[in-house]
């Protein structure tokens, strides 16, 4: 059965502004207000505000929930101190990525999990497997809101809504805060590259924040930004997203994010074994980022590209980047990785077109 | 929304100016605000023969790429070159500046073309 199209909690104000709606994971949400192109610049060299209500907002505790996340996730929740988050990965038996996600540890077993929509209830179902007397789950889709401040402007903008001397959140640490009018949950995370937050809230609060952080950060420049620039500013980051640059089928390692996985602790995990051996063997395929010429067409997801005429692999995610003005891409390709700076080419309506590895962060210092 | 009188349009968003021995081809104002910016154009060759209907040009906005169809059959003559260091110009003018390429028609039958009114309509749905 095809699953229903729900609109944002938000959704009422995003219409009202002007906002060019379009159906994503199951969510009715906003692809632009203004452009484009004007909000990818505004939180570059401002702020701007998205609407993040479709991303799920998962709470676990209960005295056994340490333990049974530990068991299930690939970065170690134990790692984590209160008010503390990191990236993290629900992984299948192959090492394939379920879903990526951030986990904060808000107390002793209490944990809160930020998955993305469109793996929401999947995650919750699999979850939900693992209950027991001593550990639940909460959190189902179009219960709460979300919204990221992100952008240089951000903790300017944030603290003129908290009450005086409200300290703001360091990176990857979640506080609760009071603002006039409800309670949230602001962590100090994002998926821009920039410095910013992330406001988790209820849905009586939820508007009211929206409005009220767009009307306060007007004057610094904060425009409400869609899917669109938040597509870009992630992938000029080199930041993945799931169902592109990581999947069923493709492993943390091979996404260039084994980092976040962690095989030096005792516990097993769903995948570990496939994710132990690549971490020490080097992974299959590797993840490189590619950027163009401008004036050439840029790279889109699905191009095959190539390394001295043979094919090697084809292009996760790819767009003509709005800060750097030409492609910048991400390629999951055969290993061993071509070297920095090396000529490739990609196809493109049955053309070849030149490109270069490149790192994966486009934009350097950020 | 902008729909001159004086063009044919397709149901795929482009508009023609046939003249006596060339016809002109862009996106309409419609199609120029649902692409969003325009920060990247493929376009045909002088030279490039086409059907009526084909995908001739490729207009990119940072999110997607958009195929253009030929609105009539024949040759083209000559390609926007402006666009190509400044494909805005779709974006702030789909009727003049930002027109797309010129093609000499096979035949100056623009029968299976919409009129202004009727164009307008199908944006109406």
């Amino acid at each position: 059965m095809p699953e229903s199209v729900a609109d944002s909690p938000l959704s009422p104000y995003h219409q009202a502004a002007g906002a060019r709606m379009i159906p994503f994971a199951g969510w009715n949400l906003p692809v632009h207000f203004s452009g484009l192109l004007e909000e990818h610049r505004a939180t570059r060299q401002a702020a701007g505000l998205f609407d993040i209500s479709h991303m799920g907002q998962i709470r676990a505790q209960g005295p056994g929930t340490l333990a049974c996340l530990e068991g299930l996730l690939a970065n170690d929740p134990a790692k984590l101190k209160d008010g503390e988050g990191h990236y993290s990965f629900l992984l299948n038996e192959r090492g394939g990525v379920i879903d990526d996600l951030f986990i904060y540890r808000m107390g002793l077993e209490d944990f809160f999990l930020v998955v993305n929509a469109s793996r929401h209830r999947e995650v919750l179902n699999l979850l939900k497997t693992k209950e027991s007397p001593l550990v639940r789950f909460a959190g189902s889709p179009g219960s709460a809101v979300g919204m990221a401040l992100q952008g240089p402007k951000a903790a300017t903008i944030l603290a003129k809504l908290l009450p005086a001397g409200t300290a703001l959140p360091q990176r990857n640490r979640i506080l609760r805060a009071k603002f006039d009018g409800g309670d949230a949950l602001v962590a100090a995370t994002g998926y821009t590259g920039e410095e910013g937050f992330e406001i988790f809230t209820d849905l009586q609060a939820g508007p009211k924040f929206w409005n009220r952080l767009l009307e306060t950060g007007k004057p610094d420049g904060l425009l409400p930004c869609g899917l669109g620039a938040r597509d870009s500013l992630r992938l000029e980051a080199g930041l993945p997203l799931n169902g592109q640059d990581l999947s069923g089928d493709i492993t943390p390692v091979e996404a260039g994010m084994g980092f976040f996985v962690d095989v030096t602790r005792p516990r097993q995990f769903p995948g570990r074994p496939v994710l132990e051996t690549q971490k020490k063997n080097g992974p299959p395929r590797v993840t490189i980022g590619l950027v163009g010429e401008a004036g050439q067409a840029p790279a889109r997801h699905g191009y095959p590209v190539f390394l001295h005429g043979k094919r090697i692999g084809e292009i996760t995610s790819g767009l003509p980047s709005p800060s750097l003005g030409y492609g910048i891409a991400l390629a999951l390709v055969d290993a061993p990785a071509p070297a920095l700076e090396q000529p490739v080419e990609f196809e493109v309506r049955g053309r070849r077109v030149p490109a270069k590895v490149s790192k994966r962060k486009f934009l350097q210092g950020r | 929304m902008n729909t001159p009188e004086d063009l044919r349009y397709a149901k795929s968003h482009e508009w023609v100016r046939m003249e006596k021995d060339q016809a002109t081809v862009g996106v309409t104002d419609h199609a120029q605000t649902e692409l969003n910016d325009v920060v990247f154009v493929d376009l045909p060759k002088p030279g490039k023969k086409v059907n009526a209907g084909e995908v001739i040009a490729t207009v990119e906005s940072v999110k997607a790429a958009s195929d253009i169809y030929a609105p009539v059959g024949g040759e083209v003559i000559e390609a926007n070159s402006a666009l190509t260091s400044d494909p805005g110009l779709i974006n702030r003018e789909p009727y003049g500046n930002g027109w797309l390429f010129r093609i000499k028609p096979l035949s100056p039958v623009t029968d299976h073309l919409l009129s202004a009114g009727q164009y307008a309509a199908t944006l109406k749905k």
